[in-house]
């Protein structure tokens, strides 16, 4: 069964795995990570150029191939995450911005309030609002009448690897808007990736499970074959949970061993 | 005169543009972007805007993230 594009903002991407640039030992294995992933998009932080400057990374990255992702991590008010996506936008990075506005520095739980500001505000500025917010359908909505292009509900606190905590919360978030879901922030291994794709999410992003990994070009390889066979599950409709065993071999024409 | 560059002081000319300063630091400007106290500066804009003492300047560009 043929599948559809992952639409982004009226993009359209053949993968639904988004991956991140952060904590990667080596560019090296950035950039190995990437290609295994078969991402199309992959996210980026705007930081403070180091002076003299140096490297960067997207002497690592190739622009022509990969649509970039600037996130506006770090920011704890609406002010601060608006004025990034400005500046991401002059910097040349485009119009589709992945938003955060953090509310807590040890859960990095988003500030909702804060966030749905941002979000109307970008939205009207022609911006391709992504916003990561927490398993909540109620918000999930409100983000998306003040004009999200997606919502990005978190599995779990970033960079913890507990997975998808709250399927049944995301299951409801599916029925309740109409734009994409991508799961943000959670997954720790393959499965996770799986499971978010089975419940019937548009798409998954992740960073530190593939980086963090040991081998993080197996594990991003990982991360494909499971997003993909996630969303194949999903469109192939799992059968139902039954408490009781059905058998699979016929009842009829089992022969008589009785002496 | 003085002025803040991305946190750090720095002391530069007065009246040096945004373009002036980013030759000063040597600066590669793809993907660069500038702020001058707190508001963004667009790029066309770099010749014609003009620093003074106290001036905050971050220059931004990306950078590993998730």
């Amino acid at each position: 069964m043929s599948d559809t594009n992952l639409v982004i903002g009226g993009k359209e991407f053949s993968s639904r795995l988004i991956v991140g640039t952060g904590k990667y030992a080596s560019m090296d294995v950035m950039k190995q990570a990437h290609e295994a992933s078969g991402a199309q998009i992959v996210t980026v932080a705007l930081r403070r150029v180091s002076l003299p400057s140096g490297e960067s990374i997207l002497d690592h990255l190739d622009t022509t191939r990969y649509t970039l992702l600037p996130n506006t991590a770090g920011c704890y008010t609406a002010d601060e995450a608006i004025r990034t996506c400005y500046l991401a936008r002059e910097a040349g990075l485009g119009e589709m911005v992945k938003l955060e506005v953090i509310g807590d520095p040890r859960t990095l739980f988003p500030d909702v309030l804060g966030l749905l500001e941002a979000t109307k505000t970008l939205a009207r500025e022609g911006f391709t609002v992504m916003p990561y917010t927490n398993d909540d359908p109620v918000m999930a909505k409100k983000l998306e009448d003040a004009g999200a292009a997606v919502v990005m509900p978190l599995g779990a606190p970033i960079g913890s690897g507990l997975g998808i905590r709250n399927p049944y919360n995301i299951k409801i978030i599916l029925e309740t808007v109409t734009v994409p879901v991508i799961v943000d922030a959670g997954v720790g291994t393959a499965s996770d990736a799986a499971i978010a794709m089975e419940i019937g999410c548009d798409g998954v992003l992740m960073n530190t499970a593939i980086a963090g990994a040991q081998d993080p070009v197996d594990m991003a390889r990982a991360m494909k074959l499971a997003v993909e066979a996630g969303r194949l599950a999903s469109r192939a409709g799992r059968i139902g949970k039954k408490l009781y065993a059905t058998a699979s071999s016929p009842l009829e024409g089992v022969p008589d061993w009785t002496s | 005169m003085k002025i803040m560059v991305n946190g750090n002081p720095m002391v530069v000319e007065a009246g040096i543009t945004v373009d002036g300063l980013l030759d000063v630091l040597g600066v590669n400007r793809r993907f660069t972007a500038v702020a001058v106290n707190r508001e963004v500066t667009p790029k066309s804009e770099y010749a014609s805007v003009k620093l003074w003492e106290g001036d905050k300047v971050e220059i931004v560009r990306p950078m590993g993230g998730g």
